[in-house]
């Protein structure tokens, strides 16, 4: 598998020129994507891999559950040269390896194929209990879902069992856009509260506040993310 | 306390093939540090002594059983063998998508072992019965479906399938055996009897029935405990030795009622032949009672089998 090495000049604001490569658009905002700023944070200063480390048993694990709309973290893993960015201009094509849905055994540094809603939270608890069957204590296993995404019953039996099962190494970031229909009364911290976690609502727009939230130690306990952006029109 | 001396205590008088599983697991966590297991509350108390020797390999995740399949697949991400275990109608109907897509689609394997299968337990009712596991699996990509007859059979075929690297497993044990064991390889079907007139398949628990059966009648019997992937070759094997214009066969399977039809017509693509399918019923029956009373209604106790299979050979 062709890798390149990551280029140092490409920064967030080169992101949304790389998202125009797959949508066509000539100035395409980085803010329409509502997950850009969360994943541009999460592997520009968080997650310990890249593309010479994605297959090292040792990696941090991320794995995008909320499938659709894979757009920003294509341009995220491109931008940080886990496959050439000149895959983007074929996007969804027949023979891209770039769909609508990520495809794990079609794309370097992707984690699990996704799309349908609800599966990436219970296989993000397989992992953290694999890697620490194997004495792997070290590696953070990360999941990205949304707000409507959470509505899938799956994820709430991964949310109380990892709760109790005190996953220290399971982080769990929910991009909050309003878009469920029927909204999570009391908020959606609580739910990962009430199940033992560690949890923390933040703007995720703000790259320092997104920061924070992610390194905030959580002895013991897995770790909630909802971040929260504009809603969607 | 050593997991092995336990189970090796536990297992001096005839066992079942859910006990088999529990011993035999329980034997090759100890032996095996990639293997990891599973559960949803059932059998949990059988494991108890396992999970306190592997507490790490030995995940038992509440009544959840889409978090079940979940955890196993993210376990085989991780490279290590899951074995996933519940009652048939809760690991493959209940969760189907996600042993679709959290195994298959991730490029990863494991192994599901099944209990209760179509009806080990009549008086609990429709609910706890799955005839239709391997009809479901059948239209999934690579899964490797053993049908064990015996508690002995069931231990091989458990070991090939924990040592089978990375490959997708299902192993359907039930309540419902033959009286004694026959030797299983997990991949070929057996030939127990010889004849010209037609060939009949057994699987799993089904064999004695269909020995009985088809007692002095001039057919070839053939034992299946693996499935899936059907055995062509046996299967042709055996009708070209039909000594009539065409092959006649007769499937019978402990199952969904012609769950097999298509794979055994594929098998003999370039043979003439006719394929009869029986196994369980799709009808709900809405009965309680016993396991052999369940037999009968669907036919499959010796008599009702000498009776339709003698009328499908004319």
């Amino acid at each position: 598998m062709t890798q390149t090495a990551a280029d140092p000049e490409v920064r967030h604001q080169d992101l949304g020129a790389l998202v125009g490569l797959m949508n066509g658009a000539e100035k395409h905002a980085p803010a329409a994507a509502s997950t850009l700023d969360v994943l541009w944070v999460l592997y520009d200063r968080v997650l310990r891999v890249g593309p010479g480390t994605a297959g090292a048993p040792g990696r941090d694990r991320f794995l995008l559950s909320k499938g659709h709309g894979p757009m920003a973290y294509y341009a995220v893993l491109a931008a940080k040269g886990f496959f050439p960015v000149d895959w983007l201009s074929d996007f969804a094509a027949y023979g891209s390896p770039l769909g609508h849905h990520p495809d794990r055994t079609l794309i370097p540094g992707v984690e699990i194929g996704s799309g349908s809603l609800g599966h990436g939270l219970p296989l993000a608890v397989g992992s953290a209990l694999g890697l620490r069957a194997q004495g792997l204590d070290d590696p953070a296993v990360w999941v990205l879902i949304g707000d409507a995404e959470l509505d899938e019953g799956s994820n709430h039996e991964a949310i109380a069992y990892a709760g109790s099962a005190g996953l220290e190494r399971l982080h769990t970031v929910v991009i909050d856009n309003d878009s469920a229909t029927h909204g999570w009364r009391g908020g959606i911290a609580s739910r990962f509260e009430a199940a033992g976690w560690s949890a923390v609502t933040v703007d995720g727009r703000d790259h320092e506040a997104l920061y924070a939230a992610f390194t905030t130690p959580h002895p013991g306990r897995p770790h909630a993310v909802v971040a929260h952006v504009e809603k969607k029109r | 306390m050593n997991t092995t001396k336990a189970v090796e205590a536990a297992q001096t008088t005839a066992d079942t093939m859910r006990e088999r599983f529990v011993s035999v697991t329980s034997r090759l966590l100890d032996e095996d540090p990639r293997l990891a297991l599973v559960l949803a509350e059932v059998t949990m108390d059988a494991f108890r002594p396992a999970q306190e020797v592997h507490p790490d390999r030995v995940i038992n995740v509440g009544i959840r059983e889409q978090l079940l399949i979940g955890v196993g697949g993210g376990l085989a991400l991780t490279g290590l063998r899951p074995v996933v275990h519940t009652f048939a109608s809760f690991l493959v109907e209940r969760p189907f998508e996600q042993v679709k897509l959290d195994f298959g689609h991730q490029g990863t394997g494991g192994v599901l072992v099944s209990a209760s299968a179509s009806y080990d337990w009549p008086s609990g009712g429709y609910t706890h019965m799955a005839p239709g596991d391997v009809a479901l699996l059948d239209t999934l990509d690579g899964w490797t479906v053993h049908v064990p007859g015996h508690p002995d059979e069931a231990e091989a075929l458990l070991r090939h399938a924990y040592a089978a690297g990375d490959d997708k497993v299902y192993v359907r044990l039930s309540a419902q055996e033959n009286a004694a064991p026959r030797p299983v390889d997990g991949l070929r079907f057996q030939t127990v009897r010889e004849g010209g007139a037609g060939v009949v398949v057994a699987v799993g628990p089904l064999l004695d029935n269909v020995l009985a059966a088809t007692e002095g009648m001039d057919l070839t019997v053939l034992y299946a405990t693996t499935v899936r992937p059907f055995d062509d070759a046996a299967l042709r094997a055996a009708a070209g030795r039909s000594t009539g214009g065409g092959a006649d066969v007769v499937l019978v399977e402990p199952y969904l009622a012609g769950t097999s039809t298509a794979a055994a017509n594929d098998a003999l693509r370039q043979v003439p032949h006719r394929v009869l399918g029986l196994g369980v019923g799709r009808a709900e029956l809405r009965r309680y009672g016993t396991v052999d009373e369940h037999t009968a209604a669907h036919g499959l106790d010796a008599g009702s089998l000498r009776r339709r299979i003698a009328a499908f050979l004319g």
